[in-house]
């Protein structure tokens, strides 16, 4: 028998062994991720499967470290369209064979079906094989031998290195810790190369390079992985409550969203008064949320930005958005603020354009209610917000989370600001209409205990930075003394 | 203030029941020039109160030949849906006001942007 004919028929036997089952439409996929924001990875995955197609061949072994994934994906267009999406994920492989070492590697390549194969092998195409080693460098003649240990592929096409048809790679894992690491792979992987993330996005839509931001301008990453938590499409409407510079909008536009906001704030929302960039003291003629739009190409994805308070209402009923997707402020590097009385008004003579009402506090507690149930009415059903919850870290239990009977949690992922304080990316999806505001009043109460009373988040994150920059302070003067 | 986002907003005077549609008042318009995108428009129109869209448009001199009644086929219509696209995304309000239809109580719009804070007696 030759050797094809063996491998033939060996993957007749196990073609014909295979149950019928929705897998077998479905394609076997290696993610390749990002070693950073850990904790968002899964969410943001799992969003843009739910909205192209496509599960997990089972759940990733250790989705929180580990930058290998395995996915049934149903077609090469919906693994193209899940990496037009993400920021988490470098690349996308289609996935030919996996073992535990390069033994098994080779006996899952002999087995993966040759007519899956034909396509890309054939003599009068071009191709290259790259090797992606993760938590090991290899020297270029290692490279080399592995290459050439994987001949018994019978590639039968061309080698070109700058441009060529098909890019196969040769995947290995060598664990993660970067203080013992094996001689061996632990695993090893094998596929031809599909697509890469979006992971340029960070830098192209960098705060650094943008027009106009304020002091709590979100981070590039971020805003895009909050825009695919909301799993916000093409043609959707897409609001930010607490807009600022509008940052948070440019990804969902990105994405082919419409996108609208409010702030309180007047000199924000108009783009005026002081800039928030250093070496520049006042902010341009044309530094607003439509020109960073414009900047990057989406001014047709502006609908409009008001000056408005996020506790009142301003949007007639049977109103709707597809997403709401916020960072609220926490009163930390930006003042919550809300219209409403004072106990000392200072009547002004005249109620013209430039009077600004008086703003009282605006308590997180009162914040988060507010936007949970502003999200239970204005939102479509299967629409999400996204949006910061500031936790203190000593006292962070799951039930603190604000809930809502009209919104489902869908996913919580930290991220740490300091050794006490953190905060939250909470993403809810709209499950049940919202019937009338009275009804859920009681129901939230008891969960906003932690941000009740005198903003407790805010006077414990002051508290404690106040102690730390005292014993630093205590520490440097005994170092110095010594 | 585009004519879509008009068609969304409402009064939150206090006490206020009807604060739909606003009243649309315009001392500046200006008609920019916006990509058509039919699917958008016609995933629109569904959520539209086509008679204060309407109102709205022919209150700014800005009806541009945007037929009275919705037409019924419209998602298959483009050169219907162009029209609505006019009238929805490219005209719009640089400086005027929004009057509540019950209070009274005026919202000024400033280089295109409105201002719905209510004072402290008012909200």
């Amino acid at each position: 028998m030759t050797m094809t004919s063996k491998r033939a028929a060996r993957t007749c036997d196990i073609l014909g062994k295979m149950a019928p089952s929705s897998n077998s439409i479905m394609k076997r996929y290696l993610l390749l991720l990002a070693q950073e924001n850990f904790e968002f990875r899964l969410p943001e995955i799992t969003s843009l499967l739910s909205i192209y197609g496509g599960q997990f061949s089972s759940q990733p072994e250790n989705p929180e470290k580990s930058p290998f994934w395995i996915l049934n994906i149903p077609s090469e267009d919906v693994a193209r369209g899940l990496m037009k999406r993400t920021v988490c994920a470098k690349s996308i492989f289609e996935l030919w064979g996996h073992g535990k070492s390069s033994a098994e590697l080779r006996k899952s390549l002999m087995s993966y079906p040759l007519e899956k194969m034909a396509p890309y092998v054939q003599p009068d195409s071009t191709y290259k094989i790259n090797i992606h080693t993760f938590n090991k460098t290899l020297t270029q003649s290692e490279k080399i031998t592995k290459i050439e240990d994987l001949a018994f592929l019978s590639l039968k096409g061309k080698v070109n290195l700058k441009n060529a048809d098909h890019i196969f790679f040769l995947l290995e894992d060598y664990g993660l810790d970067p203080n013992n690491i094996p001689d061996q792979p632990l695993d090893v992987f094998f596929g031809r190369w599909i697509a890469n993330g979006q992971r340029e996005l960070i830098n192209s839509y960098s705060v650094k390079r943008r027009h106009f931001i304020g002091n709590t301008s979100m981070d590039a990453c971020l805003a895009f992985i909050m825009s695919n938590h909301a799993k916000v499409k093409e043609n959707h409407v897409v609001y930010d409550p607490f807009v600022g510079t509008g940052g948070l909008l440019l990804s969902s536009a990105h994405f082919g969203a419409y996108v609208c906001g409010t702030d309180i704030d007047y000199n924000t929302v108009h783009g005026i008064g002081k800039a928030s960039r250093k070496n520049q003291k006042w902010r341009g003629p044309d530094e607003n949320i439509r020109a960073n739009l414009r900047q990057y190409g989406l001014e047709k994805y502006y609908l409009d930005v008001f000056v408005s308070d996020a506790s009142k209402a301003i949007w007639r009923k049977n109103m709707w958005f597809d997403a709401i997707i916020t960072d609220p402020p926490y009163g930390i590097r930006e003042a919550t603020r809300k219209t409403g009385s004072q106990k000392e008004i200072i009547k002004t003579e005249t109620c013209d354009d430039s009077h600004i009402p008086v703003s009282s506090n605006y308590h997180l507690s009162d914040i988060f209610s507010d936007l949970l149930n502003f999200s239970a009415k204005y939102l479509t059903r299967g629409g999400r917000l996204v949006y910061w919850l500031p936790v203190y870290r000593p006292e962070y239990t799951e039930e603190i989370i604000p809930r809502h009977p009209c919104l489902k949690l869908i996913s919580n992922c930290e991220q740490t600001l300091s050794s006490h304080t953190s905060r939250r990316l909470i993403t809810m999806e709209k499950v049940k209409e919202f019937e009338d505001d009275d009804q859920y009043a009681h129901l939230m109460d008891y969960q906003y205990k932690q941000y009740k009373g005198h903003n407790s988040f805010r006077e414990k994150y002051f508290s404690g930075v106040t102690k730390r920059i005292a014993r630093e302070e205590r520490e440097t003067h005994t170092q110095a003394n010594e | 203030m585009k004519l879509l986002t008009h068609n969304m907003l409402s009064s939150h005077v206090r006490g206020v029941r009807q604060g739909f549609p606003l009243g649309l008042k315009a001392t500046e318009v200006k008609v920019n020039t916006v990509d058509f995108n039919q699917e958008f428009v016609a995933r629109m129109i569904p959520k539209l109160e086509w008679t204060a869209l309407v109102e709205a448009a022919d209150n700014l001199g800005h009806l541009s030949d945007l037929p009275r009644e919705l037409v019924a086929d419209y998602e298959s219509n483009e050169d219907f849906l162009r029209k609505v696209h006019h009238v929805l995304l490219e005209v719009e309000v640089i400086e005027g006001t929004l009057k509540c239809p019950e209070s009274g109580r005026e919202f000024p719009i400033t280089k295109g942007i409105p201002n719905m804070l209510l004072n402290e007696d008012e909200s």
